[in-house]
């Protein structure tokens, strides 16, 4: 049996241990996450293993194999160029299949003034890209992928992983920012072509601090600017669609999501342009109560 | 880094000593017991062990996720019990939904997946009847593995609801009408034991023998080492409550066709887990014991199968248990053809 190399990541609240059968991965990891706080005690939450999907796949075409203490059974094998992706979704499968310590929300969270600003949709609504332009405005980014709440106390607490921009969502971005701030660019990958960037260091350094959900958006990229009111039903509704782990948490996770829902002012937003977003979204903040 | 599953059945038996472990040996343990199915029986053992602040939250988190699945458990067996009502006849819950109804000590943080279910073989057609009826579907619906399963398994081909996405397995026995070993399944319902819910349970004798059987001759021993802890649990609860539960698992055993089965798993249990056998029905350790262990205990400290070798082996006798060999080949050779 390989040996496994390993590294220790800390991001917000949750800890993992990243095994791997390649270097590769690790050594990516350890550059783009150097800034995050480092392990000096070898606890994880979870462990997430890279390895081939066959003893020969190590060498040959190598194809990376996700599992870990989390897995799911078809998970899809990657060639080891998209180790770093195989390594963020095996970290997100650990939160999505196992943390219960909060309600979990498909969602991308930023900051201002203890608030947060959460953004949920389904792929391709520009959440992510759109946390990522907030966060180069004067918004903290407290996550892209996940907003943990809190089911004891209401509050959003940060997840702030690597931001992982898609397709057209890249050259945007690349327009704006540094190359240092950037991975490694990951073409024809399931999802498209894909490139992380690391996000501004006041969201890692601040990643323990939480806010009060503030306002809810359903962007919807590519149609006429509009911003249209919600049904609370139907916001619940989609809320417990955009959960992986609504059900695991019975009823906690019911009363969270209820009480999120209740007090959570929510629009669908319609845009065309980074600008227009951010000009609707200033414009909805400063009405806030 | 841990090279095999002993801390994990170190802890299990001793909690204090996981006192010795520091945060590697933690982060394998915690790997171990989740690829194990026990990290809830686990967290509960731990419950007054001053364990390290960090590994605090996670256990919690198991118990809480087991909690629920006992919660999520009963419901499904209530379900089925609603679906079943009409046809009058007995409903025995088996494995974990069994130990967590009748409030087993087998039951506490167990993980539970798939309800287990058994019902008199003649009453079969009927309850298949009932459950499609009551929403449940077939999850494979090849004509092969229908007719293989119907022809030669001790259960119904699996069934889902399709709403609740929850398995259904429904047993008319507990084991393969091909396996060697043929438990009288008769006894096993009459001497089953009513639940305020209408439903039943299997005897203790009964409900032990059946972990055990389903630990040796229907399996490959994957997932022995909670089957295992089961088999401790079950133990050590029904030999305190009845001075006579060893007489009664000793002719429980005869009758089943089980009594080699039960003396190697009351030895394997008393070598892993100190559980407290009456010599009479274990006897003395022999050689093959040792290479069960190597395959209990073939998991790394990254969560990882080790010993490819033993468990194949164990794979392919868990074929050759369940089967004689001409039929055996004929049906490798149908499954190879068809993947």
């Amino acid at each position: 049996m390989n040996g496994l190399n390993h590294l220790f990541l800390t991001v917000g609240p949750a800890r993992f241990r990243l095994a791997s059968s390649w270097q590769e991965p690790l050594d990516q990891l350890a550059s783009l996450y150097k800034t995050y706080p480092a392990s000096y005690d070898d606890y994880a939450d979870f462990t997430v293993r890279l390895e081939p999907e066959k003893p020969w796949r190590r060498f040959v075409r190598p194809s990376v194999h996700i599992s870990g203490d989390y897995w799911l059974p078809d998970a899809a094998p990657l060639p080891l160029s998209q180790s770093l992706l195989a390594a963020e979704m095996g970290m997100n499968l650990q939160m999505a299949l196992g943390w219960r310590r909060h309600l979990l929300l498909h969602a991308s969270s930023v900051e201002k003034d203890g608030k947060a600003l959460l953004m949920t949709g389904l792929s391709g609504s520009g959440k992510s890209t759109l946390s990522a332009m907030l966060a180069e405005k004067g918004w903290r980014f407290m996550g892209d992928e996940f907003a943990l709440l809190n089911p004891d106390t209401g509050m959003v607490h940060s997840f702030p992983r690597l931001i992982s921009l898609k397709n057209e969502a890249i050259a945007a971005m690349q327009a704006i920012l540094p190359i240092n701030r950037f991975g490694p660019m990951m073409k024809g990958t399931p999802k498209g072509d894909i490139r992380h960037i690391i996000p501004p260091l006041n969201a890692v350094n601040r990643m323990k601090e939480t806010a009060k959900p503030a306002l809810l958006l359903f962007p919807r990229f590519g149609y006429d600017p509009v911003l249209r009111d919600m049904g609370k039903s139907e916001v619940f509704v989609r809320l417990t669609q955009a959960s992986t782990n609504y059900v695991a948490l019975g009823e906690t996770g019911f009363r969270a999501l209820t009480r999120f829902v209740d007090t959570v002012p929510t629009k669908a937003m319609d845009y065309q342009s980074g600008e227009q977003a951010e000009e609707m979204i200033d414009s909805l903040w400063s009405k806030l109560p | 880094m841990m090279r095999n599953a002993q801390p994990l059945v170190d802890a299990l038996r001793e909690p204090e000593t996981v006192l010795s472990l520091d945060g590697a040996g933690w982060t394998d343990l915690i790997s171990i017991a989740r690829a194990e199915s026990l990290i809830g029986s686990l967290a509960h053992r731990l419950a007054n062990v001053a364990v390290p602040e960090v590994i605090k939250p996670v256990l919690d988190d198991a118990i809480q996720a087991t909690d629920l699945a006992r919660l999520q458990a009963l419901w499904e067996a209530d379900c089925a019990r609603r679906a079943l009502v009409p046809l009058n006849c007995k409903t025995i819950l088996m494995k974990g939904t069994a130990y967590v109804a009748a409030d087993c000590d087998a039951g506490i943080g167990r993980s539970i997946g798939d309800l287990d279910i058994m019902v008199d073989r003649a009453q079969l057609p009927a309850v298949e009847k009932a459950l499609l009826d009551a929403g449940w579907e077939w999850v494979k619906p090849d004509p092969y593995d229908d007719e293989y399963y119907r022809e030669h398994m001790h259960e119904l081909p699996p069934l889902i609801h399709r709403e609740r996405d929850r398995m259904i397995d429904v047993h008319h026995t507990i084991l393969p009408l091909t396996a060697k070993p043929t438990p009288n399944a008769q006894a096993m319902l009459d001497a089953a034991i009513k639940l305020d819910s209408g439903l039943y349970v299997m005897a203790p004798a009964d409900m032990l023998l059946h972990s055990i059987a389903h630990l040796f001759a229907d399996g490959d021993l994957a997932g022995g080492l909670r089957n295992l802890w089961d088999i401790d649990r079950l133990v050590r609860q029904f030999s305190q409550a009845d001075g006579e539960f060893w007489m009664e698992l000793g002719k429980r055993a005869k009758l089943h066709g089980l009594e080699r089965h039960i003396a190697r798993a009351l030895r394997l249990a008393a070598q892993l887990y100190d559980t407290p056998v009456d010599k009479a029905y274990g006897g003395p350790a022999i050689f093959a014991d040792n290479i069960y262990i190597r395959r209990l205990l073939a998991r790394d400290g990254w969560g990882r199968e080790t010993r490819k070798f033993t468990r194949q082996a164990f794979y392919i006798r868990s074929h050759w248990l369940r089967m004689p060999p001409l039929m055996l080949a004929g049906h490798l050779w149908t499954k190879w053809r068809n993947t």
